[in-house]
Parts: C-alpha cells; sequence; structure tokens
C-alpha cells in the first residue's frame, strides 16, 4: 500500500511541499532561522541549534527504525569516504561559519524577510553547486572517492544489532542534552 | 490556538516535531529530509537557460538531473513555513544586516551581502562535495546511523566553530 502510494509522483511533489511547510514552520519558531542564533551555536554560547538537531536524531532513529523492522520503510543512509565527506565537510563548515546559516534554515531566513540569506546566501549557494558541477569529474577521478567506505551504519561497522547502537546513542545524547542545559545556557 | 502564534517554541518542542516528521517523510514518501540537492538542481537549471542541452550531458547533472522532485518541493515548503510562522508571530520583517553581526561588523549592508555571498558560495561548493547538508547528513543521515553523516556534521562544526571563532573573536 505505501509502495504504490511512494511511486504517485504527482501526489509525492504534493507530500514534498506539505512536509517542507512542516520542517520551515519548526525551524522558524524554534529560532534557527535566525543569523543570531545559528552563529550562537557556532561561537558556542547558545545551545538552540544542537538541542533541535540532537532531539529530532533521537526521537527519529528510533521511530524510523521501528518502522523499518515492522517491513514499513527503509534507509536510505548516504554513502562516504574520507575525500568527500571529511574534505567536503570542513569547507562546509567554513562556509557555514562564514555566511551564519545552513542550506535549509536559510532557505527559512528567507521567508522571514532575511534579505542577506536571499541575496547572499541563496545566490552564492547556487554558484557555489554550479562551480561544484564544473569541478566534479575531475575531483571524482582524483579525490571523491579517497578512503572510501560506502553506505556503512554504525551497526554494521560494530557488528551489533542497530537497538544496541540506538539505545545507548539515545542516552549519551540526553544526558548530553542534560548537561548542556545545566551549564552551558 | 495561542501556541501558533508565539515568536518561539522551546527548542526541544521543536527537535521532537522534527523526529515525527521524519518518520512521515520515511513512511508516505521514502525520502530522509535532506536540501542541498535542491539547489544543485536549481543552478543546473539556471544552467540549461544559458546552455541549453550541454548542461544536461554534465556527469554531475546525469547524477542530479536538474529537475523538480519532492526535495525540490520540501525546500520550497520550508520557505513557506517559516513565512507563516513569521508572520502569525508578527516577526516576518524586511532585514539587510542581522543584530548580532551589525554589533560586531557595523550596519553597512553592503560588507554582510558581499560576506554572505562568499559565505554561501563556498558552502554550495562543500555541500555537493560532502554530499549533503545539516540537514541531510545531520538530521537525516545521522538517525540513520550512518558512519558519513556522523563524520559529516563532526566536520561541519569543526569548520563553522573554528570560521565563526575567528572571525568573531579575532579579526574584529
Amino acid at each position: 500500500m505505501l509502495k504504490t502510494l511512494h511511486e504517485r509522483q504527482g501526489m509525492q511533489l504534493l507530500f514534498g511541499l506539505l512536509m517542507g511547510i512542516v520542517f520551515g514552520f519548526l525551524l522558524q519558531k524554534g529560532g534557527a532561522t535566525q543569523y543570531d542564533i545559528i552563529i550562537g551555536q557556532l561561537l558556542l554560547t547558545d545551545f538552540t541549534v544542537v538541542k533541535i538537531m540532537l532531539s529530532a536524531v533521537v526521537v527519529g532513529k528510533i521511530g524510523v527504525h521501528l518502522f523499518r523492522g515492522l517491513g514499513m520503510a527503509q534507509l536510505h543512509p548516504k554513502s562516504g569516504s574520507i575525500g568527500s565527506t571529511v574534505i567536503g565537510g570542513l569547507i562546509f563548515g567554513v562556509g557555514f561559519g562564514i555566511l551564519g546559516y545552513c542550506p535549509g534554515t536559510m532557505v527559512g531566513a528567507v521567508g522571514q524577510g532575511s534579505l542577506d540569506a536571499l541575496f547572499g546566501g541563496i545566490v552564492g549557494m547556487l554558484i557555489g553547486a554550479g562551480i561544484f558541477s564544473e569541478m566534479y569529474p575531475k575531483l571524482e577521478r582524483n579525490i571523491l572517492n579517497k578512503g572510501y567506505f560506502g553506505e556503512l551504519t554504525w551497526p554494521q561497522l560494530l557488528k551489533k544489532n542497530h537497538w544496541a547502537v540506538i539505545i545507548p546513542v539515545a542516552i549519551g545524547i540526553a544526558a548530553l542534552l542534560f548537561v548542556i542545559d545545566r551549564f552551558a545556557s | 490556538m495561542e501556541w501558533l502564534i508565539m515568536e518561539r517554541w522551546s527548542p526541544y518542542v521543536v527537535g521532537f516535531g522534527i523526529g515525527l516528521l521524519s518518520w512521515v517523510t520515511f513512511l508516505l514518501s521514502d525520502k530522509a529530509i535532506g536540501c542541498s540537492t535542491a539547489f544543485s538542481r536549481t543552478s543546473g537549471m539556471i544552467e540549461r537557460l544559458f546552455r541549453g542541452a550541454r548542461t544536461e550531458a554534465k556527469p554531475y547533472y546525469k547524477k542530479f538531473a536538474p529537475s523538480v522532485d519532492w526535495e525540490w518541493m520540501l525546500v520550497v515548503g520550508v520557505f513557506i513555513g517559516a513565512f507563516l510562522s513569521a508572520e502569525l508571530s508578527g516577526q516576518f520583517q524586511g532585514q539587510w544586516v542581522p543584530t548580532k553581526w551589525a554589533e560586531t561588523f557595523g550596519n553597512t549592508p553592503f560588507t554582510r551581502w558581499i560576506v554572505a555571498l562568499i559565505g554561501g558560495t563556498i558552502m554550495g561548493i562543500g555541500a555537493r562535495w560532502a554530499g549533503g547538508c545539516t540537514s541531510g547528513h545531520g538530521i537525516s543521515g545521522t538517525l540513520q546511523l550512518a558512519v558519513s553523516s556522523w563524520l559529516a556534521v563532526i566536520c561541519f562544526f569543526i569548520g563553522g566553530v573554528a570560521t565563526a571563532m575567528l572571525m568573531y573573536n579575532v579579526l574584529s
């Protein structure tokens, strides 16, 4: 039943739009679309962004893995490599720090009227994506596949049942959030 | 419905909501939340206006076709959702220079614009290089326990914290 739903393309575009509206609404209500909050996170003076991300990860992973266990959902882990994930991640971080928005929160910031996000962030990101598409063939030959480890997940790497990873990580995140709430804000 | 017009919700409520939303995206759409691929597709659509079919022949656009898909609509939705939230709480307001930026670097729109443009460009290259952003890797990938995503999000924050500290604590 779900599978036929996944194949209905027009319906899926509508679902994408509706789910995006919920996502944008939540990000704005959380303050994550504001430059001051995001840069506060990167300066380690405001932990709103980390609190949102970590609580989303705990709730999300429990449900998604439950549904997967019931045969109702499939995982889509991204493949990775040192050359792509680490180098790309650090480049992303530098841009993220300079801009003070990430791609999703930048779109949300435009929705609340931030003109720097529209004319700076969005235009820049489109230019950056265009530059990357030019560089891609060369990068793919020389860098992106260095240290390739594929669509690996922690349970596969540690050879453990996924719940043996999910539960300790959830407890660890809860403890970390408790410490942040207690001492960092 | 008082809560709809509130300016701010607890970050835990918001996180919980995004977590539930991820269940829905996996169940109903067989997709994980992500935002940066949509920028590649849009960039491709713009390039195609000038270069036509040659754009679609580029290896990168063979992988990520310059067309509207679920994630592209999701990003449009983020814009609408944030607008609705800001409008309901009376926070919608055109602003060139964020407060914290103005306190440190002054309130000249041009400076903020140029820096944001540079930051956005670098972030765009990095997001496609790493194969995802703070949503696709940071939330969706980590909740799937993907090694690539945990590694990526650690690198995002190492780069981001170092850069922000340098700008605000050293250069200012």
